[in-house]
């Protein structure tokens, strides 16, 4: 694993970052696939050197979960987008701290979520933060839109989701659970 | 204050907590394909994913921490059953599903005061690991609380099967809790956690939910331990271990 200190990155050409982070708008979470990674907010930083006319980028990113398999993917296909973009050199680098939370999860990434039939999380809701046996949130139906679901399970197909079941149209449905 | 933390007690320290999340995660994983329910076969292999992600950054740290190359790996499957650090209660068998859940109930609200306190180590990759992995240990208390309740209250034969359980773990839970110059040398350091000050949050933890499943606190007199600071462990690590290490053993350094 990387280092654990919050990086202060140096934005030397503004328009680089921009023009990178423009480029990772292609990456996608490989188990979500219509959230990107700015998404997720899971890139942290993006740092871009120039040096004899060779362009190297440096992208920090966090984990959602600490197992989660798709990380691995995630920092292949950064180095990917990039390279065949022109970049010449490409570094990832994971940093931890500050947790990643659901919190960060865009406004766009929330609706693409809920579109894609994945209830987003519910806002305000961290696990931290709600007593160990503390109501379940109230999670909207992807699916017919109504608020009467119920959990099934708190563990569901990946890590970071967890199963419900709509109380009005039936359906089960995945939950991207709060953390 | 103790003596100063020696590079080989820092190692230590993260080892052991590396040890606990790689073999309970190991054992976790063992009920894949064979948990009673679908749902509770995804939870158990969710939460085996968590701890074994848990295990690498643990034990990556602890490679760093102890500066002789090696890494998740070599600590993982290159140590015999004398070196490993983990505690008695975690490399104790499945059993059936309530010695699974009692096992994983009296760790996980451990694990959860744990790893709460140690997000205020002076060792900051500990630290961000800790800050990390605390919000997926509320997730595996939240889990085990519910199926001890569940199983507690449940039929005359979940409720039985449930106390046996908790019977047969008990004797397991003091040596979460007892200080070793190890442990003493980590605390004086910032470093480490104060795991007699933990036991007091932790009984009341338990009690309250063993109140909830209608159960009394067991009343189990016998306690072992040593497995965490001398590596004397019960027989079933070194199963444990044969199936997990066999494959990098058989074709050390492979890579596909």
């Amino acid at each position: 694993m990387g280092t654990v200190l919050t990086p202060e990155f140096p934005i030397r050409e503004p328009s680089d970052i921009a023009e990178i982070r423009a480029l990772l708008d292609a990456v996608t979470d490989p188990e979500i696939p219509v959230l990107t990674l700015n998404d997720l907010g899971v890139i942290r930083g993006i740092e871009v050197e120039h040096e004899d006319g060779a362009r190297s980028v440096r992208i920090t990113i966090t984990p959602t979960y600490s197992g989660c398999p798709a990380m691995i993917t995630m920092e292949m296909d950064i180095r990917d987008c990039l390279l065949r973009a022109g970049i010449d050199r490409v570094e990832i680098e994971t940093v931890l701290s500050p947790a990643w939370t659901t919190d960060w999860m865009t406004e766009n990434g929330r609706r693409k979520l809920a579109e894609y039939g994945i209830a987003p999380p519910v806002k305000g809701e961290p696990s931290g933060r709600r007593a160990l046996f503390g109501e379940a949130p109230t999670v909207q139906c992807p699916h017919c839109g109504a608020e009467e679901t119920k959990l099934v399970s708190e563990f569901g197909s990946t890590a970071c989701k967890s199963l419900y079941q709509c109380n009005a149209c039936l359906e089960p449905f995945d939950y991207f659970k709060c953390i | 204050m103790g003596t100063a933390l020696t590079q080989d007690q820092h190692f230590a320290y993260v080892l052991r907590i590396g040890d606990n999340a790689l073999i309970l995660g190991h054992r976790l994983s063992e009920w894949c394909g064979h948990a009673p329910i679908l749902e509770e076969d995804i939870a158990q292999t969710n939460i085996a994913l968590d701890l074994i992600g848990q295990a690498r950054m643990l034990l990556s740290h602890a490679g760093a921490v102890e500066g002789k190359g090696r890494d998740e790996d070599k600590l993982a499957y290159a140590r015999d059953v004398l070196d490993w650090r983990n505690c008695l209660l975690v490399e104790q068998p499945n059993g059936d599903f309530a010695d699974t859940i009692a096992r994983q109930f009296l760790f996980d609200v451990y694990n959860h005061l744990f790893f709460t306190a140690l997000t205020r180590s002076s060792d900051a990759e500990l630290a961000a690991i800790a800050e990390k992995s605390v919000k997926e240990i509320a997730y595996h208390r939240r889990h085990s609380s519910e199926w001890l309740i569940r199983l507690g209250d449940g039929t005359d034969e979940s409720r039985s099967r449930m106390v046996e359980a908790l019977n047969r773990v008990w004797g397991y839970v003091d040596e979460l809790f007892t200080m070793d110059e190890v442990d003493d040398a980590a605390l004086a350091a910032g470093i480490g956690v104060d795991l007699a000050a933990l036991r007091p949050a932790w009984d009341q933890g338990v009690s309250d939910v063993l109140n909830q499943a209608g159960l009394d606190l067991p009343t189990v007199t016998w306690s072992v331990g040593g497995a965490r600071s001398k590596g004397h462990h019960s027989e079933h690590l070194g199963f444990l271990l044969a199936e997990m290490q066999f494959v990098p053993r058989a074709y050390p350094d492979s890579a596909w």
